[in-house]
Protein backbone atom coordinates (compact mmCIF):
# COMPACT_ATOMS: atom_id res chain seq x y z
CA UNK A 1 0.00 0.00 0.00
CA UNK A 2 3.00 2.27 0.33
CA UNK A 3 3.56 2.26 -3.51
CA UNK A 4 0.19 3.50 -4.22
CA UNK A 5 0.81 6.76 -4.04
CA UNK A 6 4.20 7.54 -5.61
CA UNK A 7 3.53 4.48 -8.69
CA UNK A 8 0.24 6.34 -9.27
CA UNK A 9 2.41 9.80 -9.67
CA UNK A 10 5.05 8.03 -11.98
CA UNK A 11 2.32 6.16 -13.82
CA UNK A 12 0.04 9.33 -14.13
CA UNK A 13 3.18 10.84 -15.71
CA UNK A 14 4.05 8.77 -18.44
CA UNK A 15 0.16 8.70 -19.68
CA UNK A 16 -0.09 12.78 -19.75
CA UNK A 17 3.11 12.77 -21.36
CA UNK A 18 1.80 10.08 -24.01
CA UNK A 19 -1.36 12.33 -23.90
CA UNK A 20 0.79 15.64 -25.08
CA UNK A 21 2.29 14.18 -27.29
CA UNK A 22 -0.14 13.24 -29.27
CA UNK A 23 -1.54 16.74 -30.73
CA UNK A 24 -4.47 14.81 -32.55
CA UNK A 25 -6.19 13.39 -30.32
CA UNK A 26 -6.03 16.03 -27.85
CA UNK A 27 -7.85 18.07 -30.90
CA UNK A 28 -10.46 15.43 -31.30
CA UNK A 29 -10.89 15.83 -27.53
CA UNK A 30 -11.09 19.61 -27.77
CA UNK A 31 -13.90 19.56 -30.45
CA UNK A 32 -15.96 17.27 -30.04
CA UNK A 33 -17.87 18.77 -26.84
CA UNK A 34 -18.21 21.87 -28.93
CA UNK A 35 -19.99 20.75 -31.85
CA UNK A 36 -22.35 18.65 -29.47
CA UNK A 37 -22.74 22.12 -27.29
CA UNK A 38 -23.01 24.10 -30.65
CA UNK A 39 -25.59 21.39 -32.74
CA UNK A 40 -27.49 20.43 -29.94
CA UNK A 41 -27.99 23.93 -28.45
CA UNK A 42 -29.16 24.88 -32.13
CA UNK A 43 -31.41 21.95 -32.89
CA UNK A 44 -33.20 21.78 -29.46
CA UNK A 45 -33.28 25.60 -28.81
CA UNK A 46 -37.07 25.88 -28.76
CA UNK A 47 -37.04 23.21 -26.39
CA UNK A 48 -37.15 25.02 -22.89
CA UNK A 49 -40.71 26.90 -24.24
CA UNK A 50 -42.24 23.30 -22.73
CA UNK A 51 -43.61 23.84 -19.43
CA UNK A 52 -40.87 21.79 -17.16
CA UNK A 53 -38.07 23.48 -17.81
CA UNK A 54 -36.86 25.59 -14.82
CA UNK A 55 -34.77 27.95 -17.37
CA UNK A 56 -35.61 30.37 -20.45
CA UNK A 57 -31.97 29.18 -22.35
CA UNK A 58 -31.34 25.68 -23.56
CA UNK A 59 -27.77 26.48 -23.67
CA UNK A 60 -27.13 26.72 -20.16
CA UNK A 61 -29.23 24.13 -19.36
CA UNK A 62 -27.90 21.74 -21.91
CA UNK A 63 -24.06 23.03 -20.75
CA UNK A 64 -23.18 20.50 -17.65
CA UNK A 65 -25.03 17.64 -20.21
CA UNK A 66 -22.98 18.39 -22.37
CA UNK A 67 -19.92 18.14 -20.39
CA UNK A 68 -21.44 15.11 -19.05
CA UNK A 69 -21.35 13.43 -21.93
CA UNK A 70 -17.87 14.33 -23.07
CA UNK A 71 -17.16 13.02 -19.81
CA UNK A 72 -19.04 9.27 -20.63
CA UNK A 73 -17.47 9.26 -24.62
CA UNK A 74 -13.62 10.31 -23.34
CA UNK A 75 -13.22 8.12 -19.98
CA UNK A 76 -15.90 5.07 -21.92
CA UNK A 77 -12.32 5.20 -23.97
CA UNK A 78 -9.52 4.63 -21.02
CA UNK A 79 -9.30 1.25 -21.89
CA UNK A 80 -7.71 1.15 -25.00
CA UNK A 81 -4.89 2.33 -23.52
CA UNK A 82 -4.52 -0.96 -21.52
CA UNK A 83 -5.08 -2.77 -24.66
CA UNK A 84 -2.24 -0.97 -26.13
CA UNK A 85 -0.16 -1.74 -23.67
CA UNK A 86 -1.49 -5.76 -23.68
CA UNK A 87 -0.96 -5.61 -27.39
CA UNK A 88 2.79 -4.08 -26.45
CA UNK A 89 4.21 -6.47 -23.59
CA UNK A 90 4.06 -3.46 -21.38
CA UNK A 91 1.35 -4.77 -19.17
CA UNK A 92 3.20 -8.14 -18.82
CA UNK A 93 6.46 -5.97 -17.94
CA UNK A 94 4.43 -3.81 -15.61
CA UNK A 95 2.82 -6.87 -14.03
CA UNK A 96 5.75 -8.98 -13.49
CA UNK A 97 7.10 -5.60 -11.70
CA UNK A 98 6.40 -4.76 -8.32
CA UNK A 99 4.50 -2.29 -9.42
CA UNK A 100 0.90 -1.03 -7.39
CA UNK A 101 -1.98 -2.55 -9.11
CA UNK A 102 -4.40 0.01 -7.60
CA UNK A 103 -1.76 2.54 -9.00
CA UNK A 104 -2.18 1.40 -12.68
CA UNK A 105 -6.22 1.89 -12.37
CA UNK A 106 -5.50 5.55 -10.80
CA UNK A 107 -3.14 6.58 -13.49
CA UNK A 108 -5.67 5.95 -15.71
CA UNK A 109 -8.45 7.72 -14.01
CA UNK A 110 -5.52 10.82 -13.10
CA UNK A 111 -5.28 10.68 -17.20
CA UNK A 112 -8.81 11.19 -17.81
CA UNK A 113 -9.52 13.24 -14.88
CA UNK A 114 -6.91 16.13 -16.65
CA UNK A 115 -8.33 15.43 -19.68
CA UNK A 116 -11.73 15.95 -19.06
CA UNK A 117 -11.30 19.28 -16.47
CA UNK A 118 -9.83 20.34 -20.08
CA UNK A 119 -12.57 19.56 -22.25
CA UNK A 120 -14.79 20.89 -19.36
CA UNK A 121 -13.70 24.22 -19.23
CA UNK A 122 -13.37 24.60 -22.87
CA UNK A 123 -16.91 23.84 -22.45
CA UNK A 124 -18.28 26.47 -20.17
CA UNK A 125 -16.00 28.94 -21.91
CA UNK A 126 -17.35 28.54 -25.36
CA UNK A 127 -21.20 28.34 -23.20
CA UNK A 128 -20.18 31.87 -22.26
CA UNK A 129 -19.40 32.90 -25.52
CA UNK A 130 -22.33 31.91 -26.96
CA UNK A 131 -24.26 34.32 -24.31
CA UNK A 132 -24.87 31.64 -21.34
CA UNK A 133 -24.57 33.21 -18.01
CA UNK A 134 -24.52 30.76 -14.80
CA UNK A 135 -25.86 31.75 -11.85
CA UNK A 136 -23.99 29.61 -9.27
CA UNK A 137 -20.09 31.27 -11.03
CA UNK A 138 -16.53 30.44 -10.15
CA UNK A 139 -17.74 27.82 -7.02
CA UNK A 140 -20.65 26.21 -9.34
CA UNK A 141 -18.00 25.73 -12.36
CA UNK A 142 -15.37 24.24 -9.56
CA UNK A 143 -18.63 21.47 -8.28
CA UNK A 144 -19.17 20.96 -11.86
CA UNK A 145 -15.85 19.45 -12.35
CA UNK A 146 -15.39 18.02 -9.69
CA UNK A 147 -18.70 15.71 -10.12
CA UNK A 148 -17.63 15.13 -13.75
CA UNK A 149 -13.89 14.03 -12.19
CA UNK A 150 -16.13 11.35 -9.88
CA UNK A 151 -17.85 10.28 -12.93
CA UNK A 152 -14.67 10.00 -15.02
CA UNK A 153 -13.04 7.49 -12.17
CA UNK A 154 -16.12 5.71 -12.16
CA UNK A 155 -16.63 4.97 -15.84
CA UNK A 156 -12.75 4.65 -17.26
CA UNK A 157 -12.22 2.27 -14.16
CA UNK A 158 -14.87 0.59 -15.96
CA UNK A 159 -13.22 0.57 -18.91
CA UNK A 160 -10.17 -0.44 -17.49
CA UNK A 161 -11.63 -3.70 -16.06
CA UNK A 162 -13.83 -4.29 -19.19
CA UNK A 163 -10.24 -4.30 -20.84
CA UNK A 164 -8.85 -6.25 -18.80
CA UNK A 165 -11.44 -8.62 -19.69
CA UNK A 166 -11.96 -8.56 -23.02
CA UNK A 167 -8.64 -7.96 -23.98
CA UNK A 168 -9.44 -6.49 -27.58
CA UNK A 169 -10.38 -2.95 -28.60
CA UNK A 170 -13.48 -4.05 -30.94
CA UNK A 171 -14.95 -5.63 -27.56
CA UNK A 172 -14.55 -2.44 -25.83
CA UNK A 173 -15.37 -0.03 -28.18
CA UNK A 174 -18.70 -2.35 -28.50
CA UNK A 175 -18.99 -2.21 -24.56
CA UNK A 176 -18.50 1.27 -23.98
CA UNK A 177 -20.94 2.33 -27.09
CA UNK A 178 -23.96 0.11 -25.54
CA UNK A 179 -23.53 1.56 -22.19
CA UNK A 180 -22.87 5.10 -22.71
CA UNK A 181 -25.46 6.75 -25.30
CA UNK A 182 -28.62 5.05 -22.96
CA UNK A 183 -26.95 6.28 -19.57
CA UNK A 184 -26.91 9.97 -21.31
CA UNK A 185 -30.20 9.50 -22.31
CA UNK A 186 -31.65 7.91 -19.45
CA UNK A 187 -30.55 11.25 -17.34
CA UNK A 188 -31.42 14.84 -17.79
CA UNK A 189 -28.61 15.58 -19.63
CA UNK A 190 -30.54 16.72 -22.13
CA UNK A 191 -33.97 17.37 -21.23
CA UNK A 192 -35.91 18.18 -17.94
CA UNK A 193 -36.71 14.89 -15.97
CA UNK A 194 -40.25 16.92 -15.75
CA UNK A 195 -40.49 16.60 -19.36
CA UNK A 196 -39.17 12.98 -19.52
CA UNK A 197 -42.01 9.85 -18.94
CA UNK A 198 -42.50 8.44 -15.70
CA UNK A 199 -40.35 5.06 -16.30
CA UNK A 200 -37.30 7.15 -17.15
CA UNK A 201 -37.51 9.29 -13.98
CA UNK A 202 -37.56 6.20 -12.33
CA UNK A 203 -34.46 4.52 -13.61
CA UNK A 204 -31.97 7.94 -13.82
CA UNK A 205 -32.69 8.50 -9.99
CA UNK A 206 -30.54 5.68 -9.97
CA UNK A 207 -27.93 6.78 -12.48
CA UNK A 208 -24.82 8.13 -11.05
CA UNK A 209 -24.15 10.08 -14.87
CA UNK A 210 -27.68 11.83 -14.04
CA UNK A 211 -26.42 12.46 -10.36
CA UNK A 212 -23.57 14.55 -11.93
CA UNK A 213 -25.69 16.35 -14.09
CA UNK A 214 -28.26 17.22 -11.55
CA UNK A 215 -25.49 18.02 -8.92
CA UNK A 216 -23.73 20.53 -11.58
CA UNK A 217 -26.70 21.88 -12.91
CA UNK A 218 -28.08 22.61 -9.20
CA UNK A 219 -24.42 23.83 -8.47
CA UNK A 220 -24.44 26.10 -11.48
CA UNK A 221 -27.64 27.58 -10.54
CA UNK A 222 -28.17 31.15 -9.41
CA UNK A 223 -29.96 29.16 -5.37
CA UNK A 224 -28.12 25.71 -5.12
CA UNK A 225 -29.80 23.50 -2.92
CA UNK A 226 -26.35 22.17 -1.40
CA UNK A 227 -28.18 18.68 0.29
CA UNK A 228 -29.29 17.94 -2.69
CA UNK A 229 -25.73 18.52 -4.66
CA UNK A 230 -23.69 17.32 -1.44
CA UNK A 231 -25.81 13.94 -1.59
CA UNK A 232 -25.07 13.09 -5.24
CA UNK A 233 -21.72 13.68 -5.18
CA UNK A 234 -21.25 11.47 -2.03
CA UNK A 235 -23.04 8.76 -4.28
CA UNK A 236 -20.89 9.79 -7.01
CA UNK A 237 -17.96 9.05 -4.50
CA UNK A 238 -18.96 6.10 -3.90
CA UNK A 239 -19.47 5.02 -6.86
CA UNK A 240 -16.15 6.18 -8.15
CA UNK A 241 -13.97 4.13 -5.18
CA UNK A 242 -16.36 1.07 -5.80
CA UNK A 243 -15.25 0.82 -9.26
CA UNK A 244 -11.83 1.40 -8.93
CA UNK A 245 -11.58 -1.33 -6.45
CA UNK A 246 -13.58 -3.83 -9.08
CA UNK A 247 -11.27 -2.82 -12.05
CA UNK A 248 -8.22 -3.37 -9.68
CA UNK A 249 -9.23 -6.82 -9.04
CA UNK A 250 -9.87 -7.56 -12.87
CA UNK A 251 -6.14 -7.93 -13.18
CA UNK A 252 -6.22 -11.25 -10.93
CA UNK A 253 -8.71 -12.29 -13.81
CA UNK A 254 -6.26 -11.07 -16.79
CA UNK A 255 -3.37 -13.21 -15.19
CA UNK A 256 -6.06 -15.83 -14.05
CA UNK A 257 -6.31 -16.17 -18.36
CA UNK A 258 -2.51 -16.34 -19.07
CA UNK B 1 18.40 -19.60 -7.69
CA UNK B 2 15.37 -20.87 -9.57
CA UNK B 3 13.92 -24.68 -8.51
CA UNK B 4 10.83 -25.87 -10.71
CA UNK B 5 9.34 -28.84 -9.48
CA UNK B 6 6.42 -30.60 -11.47
CA UNK B 7 4.88 -27.74 -13.04
CA UNK B 8 1.79 -28.21 -14.99
CA UNK B 9 -0.42 -25.51 -17.06
CA UNK B 10 -3.78 -26.41 -19.24
CA UNK B 11 -5.08 -24.11 -21.44
CA UNK B 12 -9.02 -25.91 -22.02
CA UNK B 13 -8.06 -29.12 -23.75
CA UNK B 14 -4.56 -28.14 -24.48
CA UNK B 15 -1.70 -29.15 -22.21
CA UNK B 16 1.59 -26.62 -22.04
CA UNK B 17 3.64 -28.15 -19.07
CA UNK B 18 3.19 -31.79 -18.26
CA UNK B 19 5.12 -31.75 -15.33
CA UNK B 20 8.57 -29.86 -15.98
CA UNK B 21 10.74 -30.28 -13.45
CA UNK B 22 14.25 -28.41 -13.24
CA UNK B 23 17.17 -26.40 -11.21
CA UNK B 24 18.93 -23.66 -12.28
CA UNK B 25 22.04 -22.98 -10.26
CA UNK B 26 23.01 -19.37 -9.20
CA UNK B 27 25.31 -17.75 -11.60
CA UNK B 28 24.63 -19.59 -14.45
CA UNK B 29 23.17 -19.23 -17.51
CA UNK B 30 20.49 -21.52 -18.49
CA UNK B 31 18.55 -22.55 -21.69
CA UNK B 32 15.54 -23.47 -22.21
CA UNK B 33 15.59 -24.80 -25.55
CA UNK B 34 12.64 -26.39 -27.51
CA UNK B 35 10.36 -25.65 -30.81
CA UNK B 36 7.50 -22.96 -30.93
CA UNK B 37 4.56 -24.13 -28.18
CA UNK B 38 7.14 -26.73 -26.52
CA UNK B 39 6.05 -24.47 -23.49
CA UNK B 40 9.27 -22.05 -23.13
CA UNK B 41 7.18 -19.32 -22.56
CA UNK B 42 4.20 -20.46 -20.57
CA UNK B 43 7.22 -21.47 -17.98
CA UNK B 44 8.79 -18.21 -17.98
CA UNK B 45 5.10 -16.64 -17.06
CA UNK B 46 4.79 -19.49 -13.96
CA UNK B 47 8.27 -18.32 -12.91
CA UNK B 48 7.84 -14.14 -13.42
CA UNK B 49 4.15 -14.47 -11.85
CA UNK B 50 2.29 -13.90 -14.40
CA UNK B 51 0.56 -16.83 -14.42
CA UNK B 52 -0.12 -19.44 -11.89
CA UNK B 53 0.60 -22.88 -13.08
CA UNK B 54 -2.61 -25.72 -12.40
CA UNK B 55 0.04 -27.65 -10.35
CA UNK B 56 3.54 -28.15 -9.19
CA UNK B 57 5.52 -25.42 -7.08
CA UNK B 58 8.21 -23.10 -8.50
CA UNK B 59 10.61 -20.66 -6.05
CA UNK B 60 12.86 -18.26 -7.56
CA UNK B 61 15.42 -16.68 -5.92
CA UNK B 62 14.10 -18.18 -2.20
CA UNK B 63 10.83 -17.44 -2.92
CA UNK B 64 7.70 -18.96 -3.61
CA UNK B 65 6.02 -17.69 -6.76
CA UNK B 66 2.74 -18.33 -5.56
CA UNK B 67 2.68 -17.50 -1.78
CA UNK B 68 5.44 -14.43 -2.14
CA UNK B 69 4.57 -12.89 -5.86
CA UNK B 70 5.90 -9.74 -4.96
CA UNK B 71 9.51 -10.73 -3.19
CA UNK B 72 9.81 -12.52 -6.33
CA UNK B 73 9.17 -9.45 -8.68
CA UNK B 74 11.58 -7.14 -6.56
CA UNK B 75 14.26 -10.24 -7.36
CA UNK B 76 13.89 -10.27 -10.80
CA UNK B 77 14.22 -8.87 -13.91
CA UNK B 78 12.15 -9.83 -16.93
CA UNK B 79 12.59 -8.98 -20.59
CA UNK B 80 9.50 -10.79 -22.26
CA UNK B 81 9.38 -11.63 -26.05
CA UNK B 82 8.57 -9.40 -28.34
CA UNK B 83 9.31 -6.38 -26.19
CA UNK B 84 7.79 -4.62 -23.50
CA UNK B 85 8.77 -0.98 -23.50
CA UNK B 86 6.74 1.75 -24.23
CA UNK B 87 6.74 3.69 -27.90
CA UNK B 88 5.77 6.87 -27.27
CA UNK B 89 8.15 7.45 -24.36
CA UNK B 90 11.66 8.10 -24.95
CA UNK B 91 14.00 5.22 -23.95
CA UNK B 92 15.44 7.91 -20.64
CA UNK B 93 11.63 7.89 -19.93
CA UNK B 94 10.67 4.04 -20.08
CA UNK B 95 14.33 3.37 -17.80
CA UNK B 96 13.41 5.98 -15.34
CA UNK B 97 9.90 4.81 -14.80
CA UNK B 98 11.14 1.04 -14.90
CA UNK B 99 13.53 1.94 -12.18
CA UNK B 100 11.23 3.82 -9.65
CA UNK B 101 8.72 1.08 -10.05
CA UNK B 102 11.13 -0.88 -8.22
CA UNK B 103 12.22 1.99 -5.52
CA UNK B 104 15.14 3.56 -6.88
CA UNK B 105 15.18 7.84 -6.30
CA UNK B 106 16.28 10.92 -6.91
CA UNK B 107 19.92 10.63 -7.76
CA UNK B 108 20.12 6.95 -7.56
CA UNK B 109 17.88 6.41 -10.38
CA UNK B 110 19.26 9.34 -12.94
CA UNK B 111 22.43 7.75 -12.47
CA UNK B 112 21.96 4.38 -12.79
CA UNK B 113 19.65 5.07 -16.25
CA UNK B 114 22.52 7.18 -17.30
CA UNK B 115 24.90 3.99 -16.44
CA UNK B 116 22.70 1.92 -18.57
CA UNK B 117 21.84 3.87 -22.13
CA UNK B 118 25.91 4.42 -22.10
CA UNK B 119 26.84 0.46 -21.47
CA UNK B 120 23.80 -0.12 -24.07
CA UNK B 121 25.10 2.60 -27.22
CA UNK B 122 21.82 4.12 -26.13
CA UNK B 123 23.01 7.85 -24.86
CA UNK B 124 22.48 9.41 -28.42
CA UNK B 125 19.08 8.02 -29.07
CA UNK B 126 17.81 8.73 -24.87
CA UNK B 127 16.12 11.54 -25.74
CA UNK B 128 14.19 10.09 -28.44
CA UNK B 129 10.95 8.38 -28.85
CA UNK B 130 11.23 4.72 -28.70
CA UNK B 131 9.36 4.08 -31.63
CA UNK B 132 11.90 5.71 -34.08
CA UNK B 133 14.53 2.98 -32.44
CA UNK B 134 15.62 0.37 -34.69
CA UNK B 135 14.63 -3.41 -33.66
CA UNK B 136 17.77 -3.83 -32.17
CA UNK B 137 18.10 -0.99 -30.20
CA UNK B 138 14.63 -1.59 -28.81
CA UNK B 139 15.87 -4.84 -27.75
CA UNK B 140 18.53 -3.46 -25.87
CA UNK B 141 16.66 -0.81 -24.16
CA UNK B 142 14.47 -3.99 -23.13
CA UNK B 143 17.26 -5.92 -21.65
CA UNK B 144 18.48 -2.56 -19.89
CA UNK B 145 15.26 -1.99 -18.23
CA UNK B 146 15.13 -5.43 -16.92
CA UNK B 147 18.36 -4.44 -15.16
CA UNK B 148 18.01 -1.05 -13.75
CA UNK B 149 17.18 -2.44 -10.42
CA UNK B 150 20.13 -4.73 -10.34
CA UNK B 151 18.33 -8.06 -10.32
CA UNK B 152 19.31 -11.50 -8.94
CA UNK B 153 17.81 -13.44 -11.95
CA UNK B 154 17.18 -12.28 -15.10
CA UNK B 155 14.21 -13.77 -17.57
CA UNK B 156 15.02 -13.43 -21.21
CA UNK B 157 12.46 -14.81 -22.98
CA UNK B 158 13.76 -15.25 -26.59
CA UNK B 159 16.07 -12.47 -26.90
CA UNK B 160 16.61 -12.68 -30.49
CA UNK B 161 13.88 -13.38 -31.78
CA UNK B 162 13.52 -10.79 -34.65
CA UNK B 163 16.54 -9.27 -34.96
CA UNK B 164 19.12 -8.92 -37.77
CA UNK B 165 21.94 -10.80 -37.73
CA UNK B 166 24.19 -8.28 -36.45
CA UNK B 167 21.99 -6.99 -34.10
CA UNK B 168 21.69 -10.77 -33.06
CA UNK B 169 25.00 -10.86 -32.50
CA UNK B 170 25.51 -7.89 -30.55
CA UNK B 171 22.91 -9.07 -28.34
CA UNK B 172 24.81 -12.18 -27.60
CA UNK B 173 27.82 -10.61 -27.04
CA UNK B 174 26.13 -8.31 -24.38
CA UNK B 175 24.00 -11.44 -22.79
CA UNK B 176 27.89 -13.17 -22.51
CA UNK B 177 28.78 -9.89 -20.82
CA UNK B 178 26.14 -9.98 -18.56
CA UNK B 179 27.08 -13.90 -16.88
CA UNK B 180 30.55 -13.09 -17.07
CA UNK B 181 30.21 -9.78 -15.15
CA UNK B 182 27.12 -9.51 -13.23
CA UNK B 183 27.57 -12.76 -11.31
CA UNK B 184 23.51 -12.41 -12.70
CA UNK B 185 21.84 -15.81 -13.07
CA UNK B 186 20.02 -15.63 -16.93
CA UNK B 187 16.83 -17.77 -17.46
CA UNK B 188 16.73 -17.33 -21.53
CA UNK B 189 14.54 -19.66 -24.03
CA UNK B 190 15.46 -20.00 -27.71
CA UNK B 191 14.25 -21.72 -30.26
CA UNK B 192 18.12 -21.02 -32.14
CA UNK B 193 19.70 -23.95 -31.60
CA UNK B 194 23.00 -21.73 -32.55
CA UNK B 195 22.09 -19.27 -29.88
CA UNK B 196 21.76 -22.35 -26.77
CA UNK B 197 25.04 -23.61 -28.21
CA UNK B 198 26.65 -20.68 -28.07
CA UNK B 199 25.17 -18.95 -24.82
CA UNK B 200 23.89 -21.26 -22.35
CA UNK B 201 26.21 -22.80 -19.60
CA UNK B 202 23.27 -25.11 -18.65
CA UNK B 203 20.30 -26.15 -21.33
CA UNK B 204 17.29 -27.82 -20.90
CA UNK B 205 15.78 -28.96 -23.76
CA UNK B 206 11.98 -29.40 -23.74
CA UNK B 207 9.15 -30.85 -26.20
CA UNK B 208 5.68 -30.82 -25.67
CA UNK B 209 5.70 -29.23 -22.13
CA UNK B 210 8.45 -31.98 -21.13
CA UNK B 211 12.02 -32.43 -20.53
CA UNK B 212 13.72 -34.50 -23.11
CA UNK B 213 16.94 -33.93 -21.87
CA UNK B 214 19.45 -31.55 -20.10
CA UNK B 215 23.10 -30.96 -19.23
CA UNK B 216 25.68 -28.96 -20.83
CA UNK B 217 25.35 -28.39 -24.79
CA UNK B 218 29.04 -29.94 -24.78
CA UNK B 219 27.97 -33.08 -22.85
CA UNK B 220 24.84 -33.05 -24.35
CA UNK B 221 26.93 -33.29 -27.77
CA UNK B 222 29.14 -36.22 -26.72
CA UNK B 223 26.31 -38.60 -25.84
CA UNK B 224 26.13 -38.62 -29.08
CA UNK B 225 29.03 -40.90 -30.55
CA UNK B 226 30.22 -40.03 -34.11
CA UNK B 227 28.86 -38.31 -36.73
CA UNK B 228 25.91 -37.58 -38.83
CA UNK B 229 25.42 -38.63 -42.19
CA UNK B 230 22.84 -37.00 -44.30
CA UNK B 231 22.10 -38.42 -47.50
CA UNK B 232 20.06 -36.61 -50.09
CA UNK B 233 17.95 -38.82 -52.70
CA UNK B 234 17.46 -37.53 -55.63
CA UNK B 235 13.07 -36.93 -56.81
CA UNK B 236 11.97 -39.86 -57.97
CA UNK B 237 14.38 -42.23 -55.30
CA UNK B 238 12.86 -45.30 -53.48
CA UNK B 239 13.49 -43.54 -49.88
CA UNK B 240 12.09 -46.59 -47.91
CA UNK B 241 14.22 -49.01 -49.88
CA UNK B 242 17.55 -46.68 -49.29
CA UNK B 243 16.83 -46.22 -45.76
CA UNK B 244 16.76 -50.11 -45.45
CA UNK B 245 20.30 -49.92 -47.32
CA UNK B 246 21.47 -47.96 -45.22
CA UNK B 247 20.67 -49.64 -42.01
CA UNK B 248 22.17 -52.70 -43.24
CA UNK B 249 25.66 -51.40 -43.68
CA UNK B 250 27.40 -52.39 -40.35
CA UNK B 251 27.96 -49.71 -37.89
CA UNK B 252 25.49 -47.57 -38.75
CA UNK B 253 22.56 -46.36 -35.85
CA UNK B 254 19.73 -44.29 -35.43
CA UNK B 255 18.47 -44.38 -39.33
CA UNK B 256 15.76 -41.52 -39.42
CA UNK B 257 14.45 -40.27 -42.74
CA UNK B 258 12.28 -37.18 -43.39
CA UNK B 259 11.33 -35.81 -46.99
CA UNK B 260 13.83 -37.08 -49.15
CA UNK B 261 16.38 -36.85 -46.56
CA UNK B 262 18.16 -39.76 -44.79
CA UNK B 263 20.20 -39.07 -41.51
CA UNK B 264 22.40 -41.81 -39.80
CA UNK B 265 24.76 -42.28 -37.62
CA UNK B 266 28.50 -43.73 -37.71
CA UNK B 267 31.78 -43.60 -35.19
CA UNK B 268 33.80 -42.06 -38.34
CA UNK B 269 31.68 -40.25 -41.03
CA UNK B 270 34.70 -39.75 -43.75
CA UNK B 271 34.87 -43.08 -44.28
CA UNK B 272 31.43 -44.50 -44.05
CA UNK B 273 30.68 -42.14 -47.13
CA UNK B 274 32.01 -45.01 -49.81
CA UNK B 275 29.95 -47.46 -47.66
CA UNK B 276 27.15 -45.64 -48.05
CA UNK B 277 27.32 -44.43 -51.40
CA UNK B 278 28.22 -48.18 -52.86
CA UNK B 279 25.42 -49.67 -50.70
CA UNK B 280 22.57 -47.12 -52.51
CA UNK B 281 24.44 -48.10 -55.93
CA UNK B 282 23.49 -51.52 -55.79
CA UNK B 283 20.17 -50.67 -54.78
CA UNK B 284 20.32 -48.46 -57.77
CA UNK B 285 18.88 -45.75 -55.80
CA UNK B 286 19.96 -42.37 -57.00
CA UNK B 287 22.03 -39.94 -54.78
CA UNK B 288 21.72 -36.26 -54.64
CA UNK B 289 24.17 -35.33 -51.80
CA UNK B 290 25.96 -36.56 -49.03
CA UNK B 291 27.22 -34.39 -46.33
CA UNK B 292 29.23 -35.73 -43.24
CA UNK B 293 28.58 -33.17 -39.83
CA UNK B 294 30.10 -33.45 -36.34
CA UNK B 295 27.12 -33.64 -33.70
CA UNK B 296 25.36 -30.70 -33.10
CA UNK B 297 22.62 -29.56 -31.04
CA UNK B 298 19.66 -30.36 -33.79
CA UNK B 299 21.07 -33.90 -33.33
CA UNK B 300 20.24 -34.02 -29.87
CA UNK B 301 17.04 -33.07 -29.91
CA UNK B 302 16.30 -35.37 -33.22
CA UNK B 303 17.72 -38.49 -30.79
CA UNK B 304 15.66 -37.32 -27.74
CA UNK B 305 12.53 -36.45 -29.91
CA UNK B 306 12.55 -38.28 -32.76
CA UNK B 307 11.67 -35.60 -34.79
CA UNK B 308 14.08 -32.63 -36.29
CA UNK B 309 14.02 -29.46 -35.00
CA UNK B 310 12.94 -27.68 -38.91
CA UNK B 311 10.09 -30.27 -38.63
CA UNK B 312 8.96 -29.42 -35.17
CA UNK B 313 9.36 -26.08 -35.68
CA UNK B 314 6.31 -26.71 -38.42
CA UNK B 315 4.00 -28.01 -36.10
CA UNK B 316 1.31 -25.34 -36.05
CA UNK B 317 1.71 -23.73 -32.90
Amino acid sequence: MATLVPHSAFLTGRLLRFTARQPAFVAINLVQPMIWLLLFGQLFKRVVEIPGFATGSYLEFLTPGVVVMTVLFSSGWAGMAFIDDMERGVMDRMLSSPVNRMALMVASVANQGVTVVVQAAIVVVVALLLGASFGGGVLGVLVMLLASILLTAAFASLSNGMALIVRTSESLIGFSTMLTLPLSFLSSAMIAREVAPEWIRTVSAYNPVDWTVVASREALSADPDWGAVLLRLGGLAAVALAAIWLATRAFRAYQRSM
Amino acid sequence: MIRADALVKRYGEVTALAGLSFTVPAGTVFGLLGPNGAGKSTTIKILTTLSAADGGTATVAGHDVRREPDAVRRAIGVVTQGSGCDPVATGRENLLLAGRVHGLRGRAVRSRVDELLARFGLTGAANRLVRTYSGGMRRKLDVAMGLVHRPSVLFLDEPTTGLDPQARADMWAEIARLAGQERLTVLLTTHYLEEADQLAGELLIVDRGQAVASGTPERLKSELRGDAVVVELAPDADLELAGKAIGAIPGTREVTLAGRTIRSRVDHGASAVPSVLAALERESVAVAAVTVARPALDDVYLRHTGRSFAAAEEVPA
